[in-house]
């Protein structure tokens, strides 16, 4: 089927971080869900943070080679946004009653749970970050995240030579590391 | 902080990422096979390094999805509520507030997304709870089909073309046909409600107050015969602990009588501007009036908590006094008229005969969008 090999590639791009696919995925995806959304008690901001979120959710199944969809983008999409939002409204305990498209659906309990078993490893590493304090913080993120290398990150920061940021980095990172560690084991 | 310390952070570092010269790397292989506290460094790091790369991927991830997302806006290929066609004046104030919400949730919106997964994931997960939520669904998706071909027969007065929002329960404050509901209820731009004999009426939204979560509506339907008094009154000040409360609201197209007692003097979190209550509540009865035995309003049920059973909470009535107190400061057009009932004539009457007089002063209400 030709659709099933667009989704493959639409995949591909996402699973490489090109523009091109998140942007058409993005695009052929958030009205619908954004629509459910809005009719079931959520805002725009709702419906921005839920897309994103399901988007989080595909583009980390998709990193997995194993990973095989067993229907469609949109479908697998829908099904993971309405989940987080019927989930986010109990939180919030609100009570209107929830509308449905009548939208195909397909089971998601397992990519939801693994999804938030994520969101937990992430919470905790980004919390790390938080309490780091400056420069550490903006150190670690500029060689970690930004992979900039040490040469290019002693200018940035006005250290004398490359060394010297290569020092000041381990010890930011051994702070780091030190509290992630405290908060990753008490989620073990 | 050790120098020798910094010296082995690095190796290790090195070592994962395979940037060790071979004589080196058998050299650094062979001590921690001799050394078990370095082995256990090199494993820990192994794993930080994995959840540091996963979050790094993220955090990238993430950024490219905002820019999408502003890309998109900006071609116009998507939509995110900036550009609305308003209809009236009072449409716009509501629209504009809906904007300043906006951008504290947004500032929120990051902050939430990790600390609620956070909260899942510490919180113990009740299987059987969330099986139990989407069979309710089921069944509300069920009533929303009968619903809408009812409705259709009928001759809905929904517009054509439009949506359905949301739904709550709202009840009149006076006898011009003004009614109040939760805010959260009215999340559309239009709405319609229904009495407890089906009949249908147009409304008008005048004010939103988000940040007490009250609404008021006016019933504009030449069709709607308003009653010559309102039975209940609505109370300027507190209730007591333990005292029986009872509503009536609309979770299904028939109105559902319930009853229960002040359980706190505050609702979730402390949060003074509500009270909670021991009620058996459900989706729909946001905006319900919580009446007192006398027959006085004492306040508006809004929100229930989630994991805890007939656990609920009410806005307190005070702050309706207070909400149009507010509207008239602000010259809000079309609020100074309403003039709320001071005395309840239900004092000493049997309960059944309190409900049959309230019945008609409590409706279904339909928020949808065009």
């Amino acid at each position: 089927m030709k659709g099933d090999i667009n989704e493959q590639a639409l995949l591909k791009g996402l699973a490489s971080n090109e523009t091109k696919a998140i942007e058409t995925l993005y695009k052929d995806n958030f009205g619908m869900v954004q629509t459910y959304i809005l009719q079931n008690n959520g805002s725009y901001d709702d419906a921005r943070d839920i897309f994103q979120e399901a988007m989080i959710a595909l583009y980390e199944k998709a990193q997995s080679d194993s990973f095989v969809l067993t229907c469609q983008i949109k479908t697998y999409v829908y099904s993971i946004c309405r989940r987080l939002w019927l989930k986010r409204l109990q939180q919030l305990g609100r009570y209107s009653q929830p509308v449905d498209n009548l939208e195909e659906t397909v089971g998601v309990e397992e990519e939801i749970e693994d999804h938030e078993k994520r969101n937990a490893a992430f919470a905790i590493m980004d919390r790390a970050m938080g309490s780091l304090g400056e420069p550490c913080k903006s150190l670690l993120e500029g060689y970690y995240i930004q992979k900039k290398d040490m040469q290019q990150l002693a200018e940035m920061f006005g250290y004398t030579n490359a060394d010297n940021a290569k020092n000041q980095k381990y010890k930011c990172l051994m702070r780091l590391k030190k509290l992630f560690f405290s908060q990753y084991n008490i989620g073990e | 902080m050790n120098m020798d310390d910094i010296l082995l952070q690095e190796a290790i570092e090195r070592y994962l990422t395979n940037q060790m010269p071979e004589a080196e790397r058998a050299y650094f292989d062979q001590l921690r096979t001799k050394t078990p506290e370095i082995d256990q460094l090199v494993v820990e790091h192994a794993m930080f390094q994995h959840e540091m790369d996963f979050y790094a991927q993220r955090r990238n991830f993430t950024a490219q999805l905002h820019h999408a997302h502003a890309n998109l806006l900006q071609q116009g290929k998507i939509q995110d509520g900036t550009e609305v066609s308003t209809g009236g004046k009072l449409i716009q104030i509501f629209h504009k507030y809906k904007r300043v919400t906006a951008i504290a949730a947004a500032v929120g919106g990051f902050i939430a997304m990790v600390i609620s997964g956070l909260v899942v994931y510490f919180s113990p997960v009740n299987q059987n709870q969330l099986v139990q939520l989407s069979k309710d669904i089921e069944v509300i998706k069920r009533n929303q089909q009968y619903q809408g071909s009812l409705l259709n027969e009928v001759k809905s007065k929904i517009p054509q073309n439009a949506k359905l929002i949301s739904g709550g329960t709202g009840f009149l404050l006076d006898t011009h046909g003004y009614l109040l509901t939760n805010a959260h209820v009215l999340k559309g731009s239009g709405a319609i409600v229904i009495n407890s004999k089906g009949e249908e009426f147009n409304a008008d939204i005048l004010h939103i107050d988000n940040l007490r979560d009250l609404a008021v509506l006016k019933i504009n339907d030449s069709e709607y015969n308003a009653p010559r008094a309102l039975p209940y009154s609505i109370r300027k000040s507190k209730i007591e602990l333990g005292e029986e409360i009872f509503t009536l609201g609309y979770p299904r197209n028939d109105v559902v009588y319930g009853e229960g007692y002040l359980s706190s003097r505050s609702g979730f979190n402390n949060d003074t501007l509500t009270y909670q209550l021991q009620i058996s509540a459900n989706p729909g009865n946001s905006g319900g009036p919580v009446f007192n035995g006398q027959g006085e309003i004492v306040g508006v049920l809004s929100t229930r908590q989630a994991q805890t059973e007939g656990v609920a909470f009410a806005v307190k009535s005070g702050y309706i006094y207070t909400m149009l107190a507010d509207t008239k400061a602000e010259n809000i057009s079309g609020m100074e008229k309403i003039k709320l009932n001071q005395k309840s004539s239900l004092r000493g009457v049997e309960r059944k005969n309190q409900i049959t007089r309230i019945e008609n002063c409590v409706f279904f209400v339909k928020a949808y969008s065009k």
